[in-house]
């Protein structure tokens, strides 16, 4: 089990970062570029993770609880996934208006200075 | 139980993970990363973290699709 | 370089960096095992300490509340970005939707949907406004809540067309809101230096667990944060909108 959960982190990240690498289409990229990021999510919300736990909120729990999973890595976690999106908007706002620009969009066509 | 739920919850987030790297025209992405943000959610869920799925829910069910999509129709305008 | 050569070195990169995630992941505790104590110490603490039963909120907006400024911060700043980048330019002009042949108008969305539109978008408005004033009690709070909010003028313009939601939200009552959001809470702030505690305290009345109104600044801190999420998202899609339905090219 922990094999398989950090794996999936690693491997979550990696392929997001081929997809940012091999992409020819700019949106293409900003979008592996959210799969890249939401594998840091799921590494915080593991690594607090217990087993049995039940989530850190304090109402109607049974007779008998057991112990509550990491509220901290929730916090962090939490206002991670909102800036998270408003960021990749930013960078679609760059991909719109480098379209106007450039005319394309594809990164292997983009040329580094227009004279 | 659990962690048979988390495993499933992990299996979908890999496969759908890959699909949106592996699918390269960003229209059809758009759906497969509306369908990995909800296996995202639900992972989260099964990890007991309430807030942090209801975040993911909000924002990759609402506000992501919808800048893809709008910044998808703004190039297609300007290429006609 | 050339597509081949960044392939190759991409392909040593990643290798060195799975070996590198690897040896590091491997030397994490196991999956499920215990937690911190900090995290021990704050699930038992933090509710009988600012009377809430949500840690996480008690810990985003009191015990780490000014790592939620800063990430406030970067969601204004995110947006403003947004907005500078999406203004229109020197050559381009806000024109509005208008049908290409004149003798005929844009056919309206069916009634059927519009009612839909209406209904459901009110709804929204509702459920944003239940989560963000429940975020000491329930999963939820001014993050979650201010994107519901903004969500429903999503589906206002999904349902009828752009000149309504424009006529509804003006864009100088957005950008107010997302302002009043972010200095609200660093006014909110300054209300634990005026008590004589320091910045962000938790210095107003705790109220008893379980009602609506306990746990202090963090109910008064989840409001501001979702009124500025909210704003800053509806800015985030006007912006993008009016870009695709508004703003053309002057032709010259």
């Amino acid at each position: 089990m922990s094999a398989l959960a950090y794996c999936l982190v690693a491997w979550l990240f990696l392929i997001g970062i081929y997809g940012v690498v091999t992409s020819r289409n700019l949106i293409h990229l900003v979008v592996c570029l959210s799969v890249a990021q939401s594998a840091t999510d799921i590494l915080l919300l593991e690594i607090g993770y217990r087993s049995g736990g039940h989530a850190p909120v304090f109402v109607s729990l049974p007779a008998r609880p057991g112990p509550a999973v990491d509220a901290v890595m929730q916090a962090l976690a939490l206002t991670d996934v909102v800036v998270g999106a408003a960021v990749t908007g930013l960078l679609l706002a760059l991909v719109v208006q480098l379209h106007k620009r450039a005319g394309t969009l594809d990164p292997d066509a983009l040329r580094a200075t227009r004279d | 139980m659990s962690e048979a739920v988390i495993a499933v919850a992990m299996a979908w987030v890999a496969v759908s993970g890959t699909a949106v790297v592996l699918t390269r025209d960003p229209l059809r992405q758009a759906f497969v990363a509306g369908f990995f943000g909800l296996g995202l959610a639900f992972l989260y869920l099964s990890l007991q973290a309430a807030d942090v799925a209801l975040s993911q829910i909000v924002v990759g069910a609402i506000a992501l699709p919808l800048i893809v999509l709008l910044s998808l129709a703004k190039v297609r305008k300007d290429r006609e | 370089m050339s597509r081949r050569a960044r392939l190759a070195f991409f392909a040593v990169a990643a290798a060195a960096l799975a070996m590198t995630l690897g040896a590091g992941l491997a030397g994490l505790p196991s999956f499920g095992g215990q937690v911190t104590a900090y995290a021990r110490m704050l699930n038992r603490l933090a509710p009988p300490q600012r009377h809430v039963t949500d840690v996480v909120s008690a810990i985003s907006f009191d015990y780490r509340g000014i790592d939620t400024l800063f990430e406030e911060f970067i969601l204004l700043g995110a947006v403003a970005g947004i907005s500078v980048l999406l203004r229109p330019l020197s050559d381009e002009a806000r024109v509005l939707p208008e049908d290409k042949a004149p003798d005929r108008a844009i056919p309206p969305p069916s009634p059927a949907v519009w009612l839909l539109a209406v209904i459901l978008s009110s709804l929204l408005v509702l459920a944003g406004i239940e989560t963000v004033t429940h975020g000491q009690l329930t999963p939820g709070g001014g993050f979650q809540g201010g994107v519901i909010l903004a969500s429903a003028s999503y589906v206002a313009y999904l349902g009828t067309n752009y000149v309504t939601v424009e006529r509804f939200q003006p864009a100088p009552l957005l950008e107010a809101s997302d302002g009043v959001g972010a200095s609200g809470y660093v006014f909110i702030g300054l209300l634990g230096l005026l008590a004589g505690a320091s910045f962000l305290s938790n210095v107003v009345g705790l109220g008893v667990t379980g009602n609506l109104i306990s746990g202090g600044t963090i109910p008064l801190l989840n409001l501001v944060v979702g009124v500025e999420v909210a704003g800053g998202f509806a800015i985030l899609a006007s912006e993008f909108l009016d870009q695709t339905v508004v703003i053309r090219t002057r032709r010259r």
